[in-house]
């Protein structure tokens, strides 16, 4: 076994890739600088040379186009944007090209490519440097969309998704960079298997997030659970295409659901699952109207005390749940029509 | 100056170009507010980087010490109905039209009194009534936006004296914006049509931490204003008179409603790409270069022609900065003091309605 944090976890899905399979190789933005990408692709470039570690000109467009393209030539190619926001500026080859090409040519095409998009906010950065769009991305058949929460699933998914024939979103949160586990030695793993998990299990509420909202519930239910509540954690990990059985099972067990979000409410994922909850969960199940956690309706400010109430916290989560358990879920705050009244 | 071979050459060089301007026929009372202007944009940006070691600021800033002249030249020639577009380096693109040093210490410290309310930071600036309608971090991000400006420039189609006399869209971008394929489509786009448009090309030759030989098949980025048939003009972007002066020639082209302009203004920046740190150790030769090109100082070159040709003292000078720092520590202070914006202003903005749309 041996210690990682998410972000050298991350590093260690990249080396193991890089060595063991010659098909693979990374390109985007920062990957030559000692800073873009945090501790999650360090010296990658010393280790396996500049022809396979690509660093870009500012073209991700261009960039995420033709990792595609050689996706289809018998490569396998990561892309990586240091920012989902950047990433936006590729929206085409991913959600026109890469997303399509299978089933618009009969099954016969699959660009295997995995775009890594990382979501990167806090820190008074503001609307253009904040984006979670997950949601966004999810929307798309033929784009799997991956969203690691544990250590173990930096590696581990990473390795999972550039192994995949499909074309994958895999998007990493340095918010979760710091986290710590033990790992046993790398392999490679099928992106297949990876069905959400139980990370806590408990009898009175089911959490449900991806990513760092993930982390968040984690908190949340340790701090439950000295107030004697016992709460269940499921995290999603791959969030298209949604695999619901794990979560209806739990929601038959506990009658309660908060899925929380990092990112905005409107068509977004929290949304869907709890849509797809309430579609295979038997009405008497439910104990209370299930509850959604997101950003409020706005783009990230940069002023530290609005920063401050913008983001949720695991206290924030916490306090949800007891109006939960005690039947008096608050009304909501204005819808995103009210606003604009 | 128009090239001839598709590369920099001598403009790239520190070694070139350290000597003292040539402001032969130029005002030398335009030429002194210049100077004050080129110093209130370092002594400004010198404050942040201080209060940035200091931790008194969280927001990343950008900062374009090394670079002022280029902002101070093209804004001679800018008037406030002009629509002018910036980036995540644009504190001296919204200072030297006017726009106050307040505005932008409190915008970065989050205050309600900021240039955007505190919504921004120091990557998204607003001076609408200036003519700075706003910059932002996406990098090339306001190119399109700023061709924009000028077809509505072109659509209001000014007159003076019975002739085209258009405002014109700004925008200012960097090497590394180039290699953006909007900025590709944006040229062809305002040639065709001939719209009001300056490109003004910061070349300092790094984007981040790569330079420019890492990113592009040459380090002229005019190149690709010649491929779509635009004006262009390639100078040193550290002698505000050539600035200036590459500016008039391109624009008095472009409000006349014959076409855009590309102003390619080579440069440097003297501190990180992001952060008041140097970052020597950061990409190709910035080291040994960096030190050189502190010696193509565009405030120091302008002062010692305006010593030379006896418009200025070293007192007068010493004066001068002492006046600027006095006007920037103030403007910092009013800043600490001021409150930050209620929390309710999270939600107030999203939308122009009901405030003032339909
Ligand atoms: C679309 C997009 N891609 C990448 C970035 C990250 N980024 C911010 S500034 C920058 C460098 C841009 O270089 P240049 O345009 O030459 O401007 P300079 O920083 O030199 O002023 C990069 C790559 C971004 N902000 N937006």
């Amino acid at each position: 076994m041996t210690q990682y944090t998410y972000g050298t976890a991350l590093r260690e899905g990249f080396r193991h890739l890089l060595a063991n399979h010659k098909d693979v190789f990374a390109i985007g933005q920062g990957l030559w600088s000692p800073w873009y990408v945090g501790s999650s692709m360090k010296d990658l470039d010393k280790e396996f040379g500049k022809d396979r570690v690509i660093d870009t000109p500012v073209s991700e467009a261009a960039t995420t186009g033709l990792a595609a393209g050689s996706g289809l030539c018998n490569y396998r190619p990561i892309v990586i944007h240091p920012r989902m926001d950047f990433m936006v500026l590729a929206a085409d080859p991913m959600v026109n090209q890469a997303a399509k090409w299978s089933h618009m040519l009969g099954g016969q095409a699959h660009p295997a490519v995995t775009i890594r998009g990382i979501i990167n906010r806090g820190g008074q950065q503001g609307a253009q440097h904040s984006q979670a769009l997950h949601s966004w991305y999810a929307h798309i058949p033929g784009l799997k969309v991956v969203m690691p929460a544990t250590v173990a699933d930096a590696r581990d998914l990473l390795i999972a998704s550039t192994l995949c024939d499909d074309p994958v979103l895999f998007i990493d949160d340095r918010w979760l960079y710091d986290q710590t586990d033990e790992l046993p030695d790398s392999k490679d793993v099928s992106l297949h298997d990876i069905k959400p998990q139980v990370l806590r299990e408990g009898s009175e509420i089911t959490l449900v997030g991806a990513g760092h909202a993930t982390l968040l519930n984690l908190k949340a239910a340790e701090m439950l659970k000295q107030g004697g509540l016992d709460a269940e954690v499921i995290d999603l990990r791959v969030i298209n295409p949604l695999e619901y059985d794990t979560v209806v099972e739990s929601v038959k067990k506990t009658g309660r659901l908060l899925v929380t979000d990092g990112s905005w409410e409107t068509c977004g994922l929290a949304g869907e699952i709890i849509a797809g909850a309430t579609e295979r969960v038997p009405l008497n199940h439910f104990k209370c109207n299930p509850v959604r956690m997101s950003l409020p309706h706005a783009p990230a400010p940069t002023s530290g005390p609005l920063e401050e109430v913008y983001y949720y916290n695991e206290e924030d989560i916490v306090q949800r749940v007891h109006d939960m358990m005690n039947g008096r879920v608050k009304a909501k705050g204005p819808s995103s029509f009210e606003m604009t009244l | 100056m128009f090239t001839e071979t598709l590369e920099l050459g001598k403009l790239a060089d520190p070694a070139e170009f350290r000597e003292k301007l040539n402001i032969a026929g130029e005002d030398p009372t335009l030429l002194k507010e210049e100077l004050r202007m080129m110093t209130l944009i370092r002594k400004a940006e010198e404050k942040i980087g201080d209060m940035i070691n200091e931790g008194q600021i969280q927001c990343p800033c950008h900062l374009t010490i090394g670079q002022e002249a280029i902002a101070a030249g093209v804004a001679r020639h800018l008037r406030k109905t002009d629509r002018a577009f910036g980036t995540h380096r644009s504190h001296g693109h919204y200072l030297a039209p006017g726009n106050s040093v307040h505005g932008l210490f409190a915008e970065i410290l989050g205050k309600a009194t900021g240039c955007s309310k505190g919504m921004g930071g120091s990557m998204h600036l607003y001076g609408g009534e200036s003519g700075f309608v706003g910059s932002v971090p996406i990098v090339a991000g306001t190119v399109s936006m700023a061709v924009g400006g000028g077809l509505a420039a072109k659509m209001d189609n000014k007159q003076e004296n019975g002739k085209n006399s258009w405002d014109v869209g700004v925008t200012y971008f960097g090497d590394g914006a180039a290699e953006e394929g909007s900025v590709h489509e944006s040229l062809n786009f305002a040639s065709v049509f001939k719209i009001p448009v300056l490109f003004v090309c910061e070349n300092n030759l790094f984007s981040s931490h790569l330079h420019i030989n890492y990113r592009q098949s040459n380090d002229l980025v005019s190149r690709f204003a010649m491929a779509h048939n635009v004006n262009y003009r390639v100078v040193d972007g550290n002698d505000v008179v050539a600035v200036a002066k590459a500016t008039k020639e391109l624009l008095d082209v472009a409000r006349a409603g014959e076409g855009p302009g590309f102003l390619e203004v080579v440069t440097y920046r003297w501190r990180g790409h992001v952060g008041p740190r140097e970052d020597i150790d950061v990409g190709l030769k910035r080291g040994e270069e960096l030190q050189h090109w502190k010696l193509r100082d565009p405030i120091k070159r302008l002062f010692e022609a305006l010593e030379a040709e006896g418009h200025m003292s070293e007192k007068d000078f010493a004066a001068l900065n002492e006046d600027v720092a006095t006007e920037v520590n103030k403007a910092w202070e009013q800043a600490e003091k001021d409150p930050y914006p209620e929390t309710s202003q999270l939600l107030t903005a999203v939308y122009a309605t009901p405030k003032g749309g339909h």
